[in-house]
């Protein structure tokens, strides 16, 4: 009967007696157990984000989290003297999570009741329940993947960065360079590709068909010399982006097939899918092929749409689409280029792979 | 069919993009400005403009309408607006 649980997020910590043993302002000490250390470590690893709603002396008590050497684990801590709803809604806001996706731990039966009141979809623990938290399945993401594993400092530079774009007088364009942006393409390997998975699942609104390619399809295709599968990995000065993309691409003698085209709508806003589609396009004018993009239009893909014409891609037919085009096809449409040179990216650099099929015993 | 859309006024048009492009990137814009090969606009923030103007002017601006080039310069939106704007009225 039950639905599959909506996994948890992010994780709200009550400190006095919840984190810790013992109130910090009427015992001068607390002691953090081994288990919940444990417990803090074991939630950072699986991608579920921390933070901390406590009413406390905000100075003292970060500095004890920092002593004991945990501080590093919560994300836009709120130590204060404020309800702990509006600490817990605020957290929610920031993080731009729904408030389903948060959960709050607390010692105090008043406290739980309180967020509960202002948000019905929190959900609350009890202190006394907390070591088995992991246990549970709103806890137990499927696929923990590399990024999942540092999510917790990929938002941590996310904030470093919105405050540097905040505090940045200049153009668009000035900022983005000032991030020293560097965008890294490679043919995937075996690791690489439960990445990518994550990437074809959750991307649906920068997917160019909407259609999802499972983990074994694309390993399938790592060893075919005329396929390439590519992942797209984006840094900058404040950290790594993680895995931002993936691409297949399919070799015929004059025309270079793109079957799939998934990015992060989190770096779309440093203009990652262009930089990617304009080397794209240069390295087939290099190879001197066209382009065959496949697109299906979705409800939520519109994104896509206007960033392949953009870049130049039209609706008009071809000779070279016969090679591609043949087999079935459904409702996916090509979106047709006649590539031309393109000059490198003025706000990235880009590391990137010679293109093409694989030489026969290579 | 030329007759002019009341909503649509060619003046109104290029004031309210003026008005919106300088507050979004922070730096003063003429109607015939590149905003491309000025480097004022990114990619990005066009693909921004294009969702800014159909909701905007209740247009829907598809196919091969969708070229950067109509997203150079307010110049070349408002003509993109007023023509779509008509084709919806006839």
């Amino acid at each position: 009967m039950a639905d599959e649980p909506t996994l948890v997020k992010c994780l709200v910590w009550d400190l006095d007696n919840t984190l810790w043993r013992g109130t910090l302002l009427e015992d001068g000490e607390v002691a953090l157990s081994d288990e919940i250390r444990a417990l803090i470590a074991e939630l950072d690893s699986r991608g579920i984000l921390q933070s901390v709603a406590s009413k406390n002396d905000h100075d003292h008590a970060w500095a004890r989290l920092e002593a004991l050497g945990v501080a590093e684990y919560f994300v836009l801590p709120r130590i204060g003297w404020g309800p702990k709803s509006e600490s817990v809604r605020a957290i929610a806001d920031e993080l731009k999570f729904a408030p389903r996706t948060v959960a709050f731990v607390d010692d105090q039966p008043a406290e739980r009741a309180e967020v509960t009141y202002h948000l019905p979809e929190v959900r609350c623990y009890d202190a006394a329940e907390v070591l088995e938290l992991t246990q549970r399945p709103e806890f137990s993401p499927e696929v923990v993947t590399v990024d999942a594993k540092r999510r917790r400092s990929m938002y941590q530079a996310g904030f470093r960065r919105d405050a540097a774009r905040e505090s940045f007088g200049g153009p668009d364009e000035d900022f983005l360079r000032s991030l020293e942006l560097v965008m890294e393409i490679k043919r995937a390997d075996e690791t690489d590709l439960s990445r990518v998975e994550e990437l074809t699942l959750r991307t649906s609104q920068m997917n160019a068909t909407g259609v999802h390619y499972s983990d074994a399809d694309l390993r399938a295709l790592l060893a075919d010399p005329d396929h390439d599968v590519l992942t797209v990995t984006l840094a900058d000065k404040f950290g790594t982006h993680g895995a931002v993309g993936v691409l297949l691409l399919g070799y015929h003698e004059q025309v270079w097939h793109l079957k799939l085209l998934a990015t992060s709508c989190r770096v779309v806003s440093f203009g990652a899918g262009a930089a990617l589609l304009n080397w794209l396009v240069d390295s087939a004018a290099r190879a001197g092929v066209h382009l065959a993009a496949d697109f299906r239009r979705t409800d939520r893909n519109r994104m896509m749409d206007i960033a392949y014409r953009f870049a130049g891609f039209t609706d008009d037919d071809c000779a070279c689409l016969a090679g591609p085009g043949s087999g079935e096809r459904g409702d996916i449409q090509f979106r047709h280029l006649a590539a031309d040179r393109r000059p490198a990216p003025s706000t990235m650099t880009l590391a990137a792979p010679e293109l093409g099929r694989t030489p026969a015993g290579a | 069919m030329t007759t002019a859309n009341p909503a649509v006024d060619p003046k109104a048009v290029e004031a309210q993009l003026l008005a919106f492009l300088t507050e979004r990137i922070k730096a003063p814009v003429e109607p015939g400005d590149d905003l491309f090969r000025a480097g004022l606009v990114s990619s990005m923030f066009a693909m921004q403009l294009v969702v800014h103007l159909e909701d905007t002017y209740d247009i829907e601006i598809v196919g091969p309408e969708l070229t950067l080039d109509h997203f150079r310069s307010v110049d070349a939106m408002t003509a993109l607006v007023l023509r779509l704007s008509g084709k919806n009225d006839g």
